[in-house]
């Protein structure tokens, strides 16, 4: 499966009350919290990511408070991935299972910019830039959570369980 | 095969004699919880997944703690989603205002924890029930959800630091100085993934409270859980709230640490985390003059009993700076109760605070004490993030009660040596 979009960059620690802040966590509707997603810390953000775009970041990403508002904001806006130096471990957990893919790259994380245009092949963890410039290969996303992302999250994939095992 | 407590406990939910880190599990779960800003999803979930009925209706404990008493229309649309789903579930555990407190200070306090449990929570601050020598982690909705539905959930075996305490604490150092320092030097990610072990004979003469308030932050450092092997303390705790019959694991003397970490205490002085992150830490004496607008005493962190009593020593027969807002949130009815009974209360209010009803408060930027642009508050709670407690172009400076105490006495940050 492959994600094309443009690239959104952030930092380092960038925390789940940054990706939607408390006061907004009082619905848990995915259209109504994408309105408000980094509201505070990138406030163009909402408005202008389109479906497929990708967000890239350093160390950390995720860290704080468990709302899985956060990931839900995130994939209701379009985000069709995330790459990161590394991730906070409830929001990894949470964004697969809400069928938000992942992937862990120090390359990607360092050599990207915000606005490029990339292509993120999600099963061999393969990412190039549209022009053809940069090339990086990402750890790819462990067998257990593909087939959770393939299945759309962790809900589906228990039906489905439930179902082969009847 | 020789196993830290966390391996333990973790091998016995899963059913295996041994587990090591890195092994993808799936364990059956003890206690799963959820508050009124994570069951709504949680709720959807379980409701998608298709099951009928909660695994088991006496081990699924429902909080309402966030926004309650409800803040605004939505909020009350949210907790309204809990409580009827308790109703509908005959949810044996169901706290709602009134008789419900911060979740993490009542789940303990009404002896629902004990050594040796796997409790999971809708909630990063699950971690807290570590302190009990019980494995004990936060998740999101989804993967509550379909451990209501199921009662079980995979996990991967974390890798485990052990962190031994020893020395001598100086004057008004505690718990939360311990963690606060912990999280300086090794930074917000420097436990990613792992279990923080908290051993030591500075440990071992620690009041419970103050236990809590160490594993409770251990995901400030990015852990999976803090805990801290049980004794007397912890097992005298439990006997006197829980009919539950404690487990007692301890880690084996050869156990595979992925790091074991010493912390001399003789130089730890009381702790101030500068914002925007928890791990930005200095000694009191090298705060310099902070002048504050707001100090909240309360949350999972800091809003037990102890910590009222110990802010209340610093408080009494004094009035806090003028034109400062002192906010004080006692964790539980409980101790709102005994509070009163002991005149503790009575002393904050003296001194000029204003006492809210027992719920997370401001701490998350909810309600009860939100920040304006530029404000600078000094809490006692976990984070410090940019925005955490309001306006983002607000402050939040983290300190233990008795500094908090002081700081609302002087207006500025500064502890209790300086009054």
């Amino acid at each position: 499966m492959q994600i094309r979009g443009k690239v959104w960059k952030f930092g380092d620690n960038i925390d789940t009350d940054a990706i939607i802040p408390a006061r907004y966590i009082n619905v848990s509707d995915g259209d109504e919290l994408a309105k408000v997603c980094f509201a505070d810390h990138r406030p163009e953000f909402a408005n202008d990511v389109s479906n497929g775009d990708i967000v890239i970041a350093g160390r950390n990403f995720g860290c704080g408070s468990s709302r899985e508002h956060a990931p839900l904001a995130l994939k209701t806006a379009g985000v069709g991935v995330i790459m990161a130096k590394s991730f906070a471990r409830i929001f990894y957990r949470n964004a697969f299972n809400i069928g938000l893919p992942l992937i862990e790259s120090e390359e990607a994380s360092e050599g990207l910019s915000d606005g490029e245009e990339i292509v993120v092949d999600l099963a061999t963890g393969q990412v190039e830039s549209t022009n053809g410039q940069k090339s990086f290969s990402a750890k790819p996303i462990p067998d257990f959570m593909r087939e959770l992302v393939q299945a759309g999250g962790l809900v589906n994939y228990l039906k489905v369980k439930k179902i082969k095992e009847k | 095969m020789s196993m830290t407590i966390t391996e333990k406990i973790l091998a016995r939910h899963a059913g295996e004699k041994t587990v090591s880190p890195g092994d993808l599990i799936e364990v059956m779960v003890d206690l799963a919880y959820a508050h009124d800003l994570t069951a709504p999803l949680a709720i959807e979930s379980f409701r998608k997944i298709g099951v009928k009925k909660v695994f088991d209706d006496e081990k699924v404990i429902l909080v309402a703690d966030h926004f309650v008493p409800n803040k605004d229309i939505q909020s009350a649309q949210q907790a309204k989603i809990m409580r009827e789903f308790a109703r509908e579930q005959d949810i044996k555990y169901y706290f709602e205002v009134g008789e419900s407190g911060i979740g993490h200070v009542i789940l303990p306090e009404k002896g629902f924890i004990v050594p040796g449990q796997l409790i999971v929570g809708a909630d990063s601050h699950t971690c807290t029930y570590g302190a009990l020598g019980a494995f004990s982690t936060g998740v999101g909705s989804t993967d509550l959800g379909a451990v209501m539905a199921t009662g079980e959930m995979w996990l991967r075996v974390p890798p485990t630091i052990r962190f031994e305490f020893r020395g001598n604490l100086l004057p008004w150092v505690q718990g939360k100085d311990l963690i606060l320092s912990t999280i300086g030097q090794i930074g917000v990610e420097g436990a990613l993934y792992s279990a923080m072990e908290f051993a030591g004979p500075v440990i071992n003469e620690l009041p419970m409270y103050q236990r809590f308030t160490m594993t409770n932050m251990a995901v400030e450092a990015g852990a999976k859980n803090g805990i801290i092997e049980p004794d007397d303390i912890t097992l005298s705790y439990v006997k006197e709230r829980s009919s539950y019959e404690p487990v007692v694991y301890r880690s084996d003397s050869d156990a595979q640490y992925e790091r074991v970490m010493t912390i001399t205490v003789d130089t730890i002085e009381p702790q101030v985390a500068f914002p925007p992150s928890p791990a930005n830490v200095r000694n009191i004496s090298d705060v310099g003059n902070i002048e504050i607008d707001q100090v909240f005493i309360g949350s999972c962190t800091n809003g037990w009993l102890e910590d009222l009593r110990n802010a209340e020593r610093i408080l009494k027969g004094k009035c806090i700076a003028r034109g400062l807002r002192l906010i004080v949130i006692p964790g539980s009815p409980l101790i709102y109760r005994k509070a009163i009974e002991e005149g503790i209360i009575e002393t904050f209010l003296n001194a000029g605070a204003v006492i809210g009803p027992p719920c997370c408060g401001p701490c998350l930027g909810g309600h009860m004490g939100i920040l304006a642009d530029g404000e600078k508050a000094v809490s006692t709670t976990n984070r410090n993030f940019v925005g955490r407690m309001g306006h983002p172009g607000s402050e939040v400076y983290l300190a233990n009660p008795c500094v908090a105490a002081a700081s609302a006495v002087l207006g500025r940050i500064g502890g209790p040596d300086d009054l």
